[in-house]
């Protein structure tokens, strides 16, 4: 667990919670949760029966378990039922042993795929989750089970840290960095160091050389989605594919991406962010269902 | 027989003239946009030194990575050979070579006559550098000259759990926030940077004598945790060790001239 | 499913595959002893099949525990890859 001095976040994301007045959660159906604890931010979602009902996303704090709670809580708030209204409660994430009101705790490469095929429909196969601290390539079949998966948390390069650094060098506030990157003549040649520090040292020798603020972003957000892209083809991109996480939000990166793929990005009308909590509470459910027969036997 | 020998590194130029078996003139600059230039500029500071002149020198082998470009050269030959070659001038039962730059580490096993027999390389990843020393003295706000002996008064073991160095700035702040001392942080990034230069070293094995150049030879702290990595096996710090490879190479230019060396280079 | 555990870097792949559908059938595991960093574990993945996997405290330095099975020259067969009976494990480097 890092904590860091209070600076600037960089990824787009606000804190927020949401709830359909249109569903009636005392009506009968199976509640179920699912809570996301990730390096940076944390999620909850509330299903009843399978429809998404209510969700809440906010900062990761220096405590995993209470981050969930107060996530949990957010989630609950206004939605006229309490916890203990709840069936089954999955968590997920990084500080997914962490969630102290979980039933059980499942992988976020399980939980992203169930989530992304609720979100993106059957029809999605390949998602690429490019978060602030890692970065995962997972394909699933029709029903949102993960064939093939690879993650990447140990290096910077291709996560939301390797664009911050970028942003710090540049000084430039982390939301301008998309379209910025494009205010360019010509697109450069990527930066061609992987690692971001070394790439850090490549752009500031570009920058004495001259080269504008812009420049040295296309040139790094194109670095980016070559790195992103050479994680998504070790798997192989099978149609349909999906971004979700802090830098599907970065057009400088997603763009680039959407080019050298040769494909476009499905979208959602929900946010990518509540993916893996979405995904955990479908998760609850069919535990649930699994649970009821079980004692019915 | 007066050579030299020059080593057109992504940092710095360096040259090393030899007269007659004996180290005659040691140099160095940074390398800066042009490095052909600079080269030159080196080889002059070095002949000056030495009180030689140019049409003196019987032979001349550039090593580097800017070694195709070196002006002046006869002959290269690559950065492992070199610091091989250099490694055995100065400590002749040296078997295992340990070079630790800023960008870029490498472990070589000699065949005891200055010759690689097998070597392998952690490059273009910080992690397995000097940088990443640069990187955690930043965050814990101390010089890199003080880095070593702080780490050196510690005596306890943190574990650090980051292997990238942009992470393990974070954590070592996270590891300030949470009231662990400096000195037992400089420890600790010591020796996770030792962990991965012997993981890295077994992959050739690690045969007695070992020595140690490059720059992270002036790191006293990172020596001890070489050290303590391979259960106190002595690991022998070589002087001058930023030279050692201009040297090699300054050697290898001595082979060449009376016919013992390899005329070829390993590229 | 097909596992990928390890990561990407500036020097290269290091991942380790693991093709769970093949495992899910092994009754002896050999993996588990083969290993000489003990870097395998059996658990119940998230579809209840009981599988072999790579601890996470290993996962983000695979390069590193595994240099030792890795020598540079006359490099042998994998332990963990010779041991696993249904040929389930694989490494990118």
């Amino acid at each position: 667990m890092t904590q860091e001095a209070p600076k600037k976040e960089f990824w787009r994301w606000k804190e927020y919670n949401w709830h359909d007045e249109n569903i009636d959660p005392r009506a009968g159906g199976i509640i179920s949760a699912g809570v996301d604890v990730g390096s940076v931010s944390s999620q909850a979602v509330i299903m009843v029966d399978g429809k998404l009902f209510a969700f809440a996303s906010m900062r990761t704090g220096s405590d995993s378990p209470d981050s969930a709670r107060n996530a949990m809580k957010w989630a609950l708030e206004g939605a006229s039922i309490s916890i203990d209204d709840i069936n089954f409660i999955v968590g997920t994430g990084y500080g997914r042993v962490n969630v102290p009101m979980a039933h059980k705790a499942i992988t976020e490469i399980a939980c992203h795929a169930r989530g992304a095929n609720y979100m993106y429909g059957p029809t999605v196969r390949t998602i690429l989750d490019m978060g602030g601290q890692d970065c995962k390539a997972i394909q699933c079949d029709e029903r949102g089970k993960v064939t093939n998966f690879l993650m990447n948390d140990k290096c910077a390069a291709g996560t939301g840290r390797g664009m911050e650094v970028f942003a710090n060098l540049l000084q430039i506030p982390i939301e301008d960095v998309g379209d910025m990157s494009f205010k360019v003549d010509e697109e450069p040649d990527p930066v061609s160091s992987t690692c971001v520090v070394f790439a850090k040292t490549e752009a500031a020798g570009l920058l004495r050389q001259g080269w504008g603020k812009n420049m040295v972003l296309a040139a790094y957000s194109s670095a980016m989605s070559h790195r992103v892209f050479t994680l998504i083809e070790r798997l192989g991109v099978t149609p349909e594919f999906a971004i979700t996480g802090g830098i599907a939000k970065n057009s400088g990166v997603v763009r680039r991406l959407e080019a050298e793929l040769g494909m476009k990005a499905l979208k959602s009308d929900i946010d990518s962010q509540i993916a893996g909590a979405l995904g955990a509470a479908l998760f609850g459910k069919a535990l649930y269902e699994k649970k009821l027969k079980k004692a019915k036997k | 027989m007066i050579t030299a020998g020059m080593d057109l590194g992504s940092k710095t130029v360096k040259v090393v003239i030899i007269k007659d078996g004996e180290v005659v003139a040691r140099a160095k600059l940074l390398s800066g946009f042009e490095q052909e230039v600079t080269a030159g500029e080196v080889m002059e500071t070095a002949l000056s030194e030495a009180g030689i002149k140019p049409e003196q020198i019987d032979n001349i082998v550039a090593t580097g990575a800017g070694r195709a470009y070196a002006p002046f050269a006869k002959g290269t030959i690559t950065e492992v050979g070199a610091a091989a070659r250099g490694a055995y001038a100065r400590y002749p039962s040296a078997r295992t070579v340990l070079d630790i730059g800023a960008e870029e580490g490498r472990a070589i096993i000699t065949s005891g006559d200055g010759k690689v027999k097998d070597f392998a390389i952690n490059e273009k990843c910080a992690a397995g550098s000097g940088t990443f020393i640069e990187s955690m003295a930043r965050a814990l706000e101390i010089t890199i000259e003080d880095f070593g002996p702080l780490a050196l008064t510690s005596d306890k073991a943190v574990p650090m759990n980051a292997q990238c160095a942009v992470f393990a700035e974070s954590e070592v702040v996270s590891l300030l926030h949470s009231r662990i001392s400096k000195k037992d942080i400089a420890r600790a990034v010591c020796d996770a940077i030792a962990s991965r230069i012997i993981s890295m070293a077994r992959r050739v094995s690690i045969e007695p004598d070992v020595v140690l150049m490059g720059g992270m030879a002036f790191n006293s702290g990172f020596v001890r945790s070489l050290e303590r990595t391979l259960e106190e096996m002595k690991i022998n710090v070589l002087d001058y060790p930023e030279f050692v490879p201009a040297e090699g190479a300054a050697w290898v230019a001595v082979d060449r001239a009376t016919g013992k060396g390899i005329v070829e280079s390993h590229d | 499913m097909i596992a990928n555990y390890g990561y990407m870097d500036g020097s290269g792949d290091y991942y380790i595959t693991i093709d769970t559908d093949k495992c899910i059938d092994c009754e002896t595991h050999d993996c588990l002893a083969a290993c000489p960093k003990d870097m395998f574990l059996i658990e119940e993945d998230d579809y209840d099949d009981e599988v072999a996997l790579i601890k996470q405290e290993f996962r983000k330095k695979v390069k590193y525990e595994c240099s030792e099975c890795k020598p540079m020259n006359d490099r042998p067969k994998l332990p963990c890859v010779v041991a696993c009976p249904p040929g389930a494990i694989r490494h990118s480097w």
